[in-house]
């Protein structure tokens, strides 16, 4: 129950940082707190949001995974040419969720079945995979994807005027949150990446549980990588390059042990949106993109510092 | 405490809400550039033009650098559309991923010129960009002048369809059809390993030709490497872009030419093409941007 009381007070206090950032942005940009540039933030973060949702069950797991970027890329490649085909665009995404889920569940089975580590398996599956993505799409964008109602939805559509990006994103984020908390799989994640030999001795199928955080990391991979291929119409051999770093970070800045077993998705919820509304407001304030990188590696040391005092 | 902290917060955030709605003042001196990559000294050279055009005109420039990502670009523009600039440069890192930025500042009724690549599939309100047909030209009239009439010559080509290929090659024959005998014009994807096997291979048929032009500098510079070992030095090498290797090959006298885009004046002259349409001037749907022979 302690150790449970020191996350939340991991995660308040990256709230307070979200906050304090907002309060300081919308007194230097006038446009920061306007309505249409709140959509656009949220608009902004799902991409790194959906990715970093499924980067918390491998990371409260134990476990790292690399190989996301590279994934988002080769399903949206996949997707874009499924979609060239004339296949009804609801199939094609539900096929690219698939193969997604696949690939990552590929890391899984080499991390959990062979005992390795996560973050040289992930690395080799992300090189990989970016290289198949550059065999098949031969080195340059798939285009002319053609305007199917659902497809075009994913990345550009609103709804009220909000993003449905955004939206897939909370629904991702309420759902698994629920996973995490409320059911016996949830646990079961906590449990292995707290103390994986005591899980084992307690009957938990550990390698299975592994096994999974990967494919749905996968998946949620698939998803980003869906939303860009309809965002920018069309698939880009390099799409999600350097995504696994701002899915970590994210998942880090909500107060997520690097170590397992301990974290929550809310703290990946505000981690996500520090780092979002902080690309936003630096751009809101004409920062140079030359300083805007010094100043998010410094909010992400600061932030695992103040962590790590409590 | 927590509770009050937070609701401390809350109060301050909706002051700061209040303040915010109030500043609307106008964005119409604004201007944004959305760079592809400040990683290429190209483009560094391209927003240096652009930011002294901009100051030079009373103009305040918002340059945002995509590093190559057209995901991170897309998001830049949405926050280049959520400052109110008046017009948005546009250096694709994509030509088809820029479509649905173009749409989307259209929507915002925001104009949008691209800059160096264009964007397809919308309509942008002018294109800037080097004349590279003129380039072509220019590189033809030079190995024109420099082996005679009637020499044998090779045409390196770039990535077959690529806009750079075709304009090249199209001002290049323009340039010299009919007066050079062209033996071979072969595509090397602009890129110098291929310039050298594309190169050693038409050697081996063609050892009496004269000069070469590549459409670009890497595959010139694996060309002059070919013909080094085939002993073929006097060869004419002309090459295109003036990459730093390229003008030191020109200034060592192994190359004999390139042709140099000027990135500064792309810059300025989008600025100035920018400021002229914000002044209800007309403005010409393509605008190419002049270039310079490096001999």
């Amino acid at each position: 129950m302690k150790k449970k009381q020191l996350v939340i007070s991991g995660q308040f206090s990256s709230l307070i940082g979200l906050l304090f950032l907002g309060i300081v942005l919308s007194f230097l940009s006038s446009s920061f707190l306007s309505l249409s540039n709140l959509m656009n933030i949220l608009n902004q973060v799902s991409l790194n949001g959906l990715v970093a949702i499924g980067m918390t069950f491998v990371i409260l797991s134990g476990g790292i995974d690399l190989s996301v970027g590279s994934i988002l890329a080769l399903s949206g490649a996949v997707l874009a040419a499924l979609l060239k085909t004339g296949m009804p665009d609801f199939l094609s995404m539900i096929l690219a969720l698939l193969l997604g889920t696949i690939l990552g569940l590929a890391n899984g089975v080499f991390i959990s079945r062979f005992n390795l580590q996560p973050f040289i398996v992930s690395m080799a599956f992300m090189t990989m995979f970016r290289g198949a993505t550059f065999v098949f799409t031969q080195g340059r964008p798939i285009t002319g994807l053609g305007d199917k109602g659902i497809f075009v939805a994913a990345g550009r559509g609103e709804l009220y005027g909000v993003p449905l990006s955004g939206i897939i994103l909370l629904i991702g984020f309420a759902v698994t949150a629920f996973v995490l908390a409320k059911t016996v799989y949830g646990k079961g994640i906590y449990a292995i990446g707290g103390n994986p030999e005591a899980a084992r001795l307690s009957g938990l199928p550990v390698k299975g549980l592994r096994t999974s955080v990967y494919g749905i990391s996968g998946f949620f991979a698939a998803m980003a990588g869906i939303i860009l291929t309809s965002r920018l119409d069309s698939a880009q051999p390099l799409a999600g390059q350097g995504y696994e770093l701002d899915a970590i970070a994210a998942v880090v800045l909500g107060g997520t042990s690097l170590s397992g077993g301990r974290g929550f998705m809310v703290g990946t919820v505000i981690g996500a949106f520090i780092i979002g509304v902080l690309n936003n407001g630096l751009n809101l304030l004409e920062v140079s993109s030359f300083y805007q990188q010094i100043v998010k590696g410094a909010v992400i040391l600061l932030a695992v510092l103040l962590d790590r005092r409590k | 405490m927590k509770k009050l902290l937070v609701s401390a917060l809350i109060v301050i955030i909706g002051a700061a809400l209040l303040i915010g709605c109030g500043g609307t003042g106008s964005s119409s001196k604004k201007i944004g550039l959305a760079i592809s990559t400040l990683n290429n000294p190209f483009f560094v050279t391209l927003k240096e033009g652009a930011e002294a055009k901009a100051k030079e005109l009373g103009y305040e420039l918002v340059v945002t650098d995509a590093q190559d990502d057209p995901a991170k670009q897309a998001g830049q523009i949405d926050d280049l559309i959520q400052k109110k600039v008046a017009v948005i440069l546009l250096n694709p890192c994509n030509s088809d991923a820029a479509k649905t930025m173009v749409e989307k500042a259209a929507k915002a009724k925001i104009p949008v010129i691209s800059v160096d690549r264009g964007v397809n599939g919308a309509t942008v309100l002018s294109h800037i960009a080097s004349d590279n047909v003129a380039g072509g030209v220019m590189a033809g009239e030079e190995l024109l002048a420099q082996v005679g009439p009637g020499a044998k010559v090779v045409e390196l080509q770039g990535i077959p369809g690529a806009s750079a290929t075709v304009d090249r090659g199209t001002g290049f024959h323009k340039a010299v059809d009919g007066k050079l005998e062209i033996v071979a014009s072969q595509p090397a994807d602009f890129n110098r390993d291929k310039g050298f096997t594309v190169m050693q291979n038409i050697i081996q048929g063609n050892k009496d030709i004269k000069g070469v032009f590549a459409h670009n500098d890497e595959m010139a510079l694996g060309a002059i490497q070919a013909l080094e070992a085939a002993k073929l030095q006097s060869v004419v090498v002309i090459g295109f872009d003036a990459t730093d290797d390229a003008v030191a090959a020109v200034k060592a006298g192994k190359m004999k030419a390139t042709v140099a885009q000027k990135p500064a004046l792309i810059g300025s002259m989008a600025v100035e093409t920018a400021v002229k349409h914000l002044k209800g001037e007309k403005v010409e749907a393509v605008i190419p941007v002049p270039l310079e022979l490096v001999k």
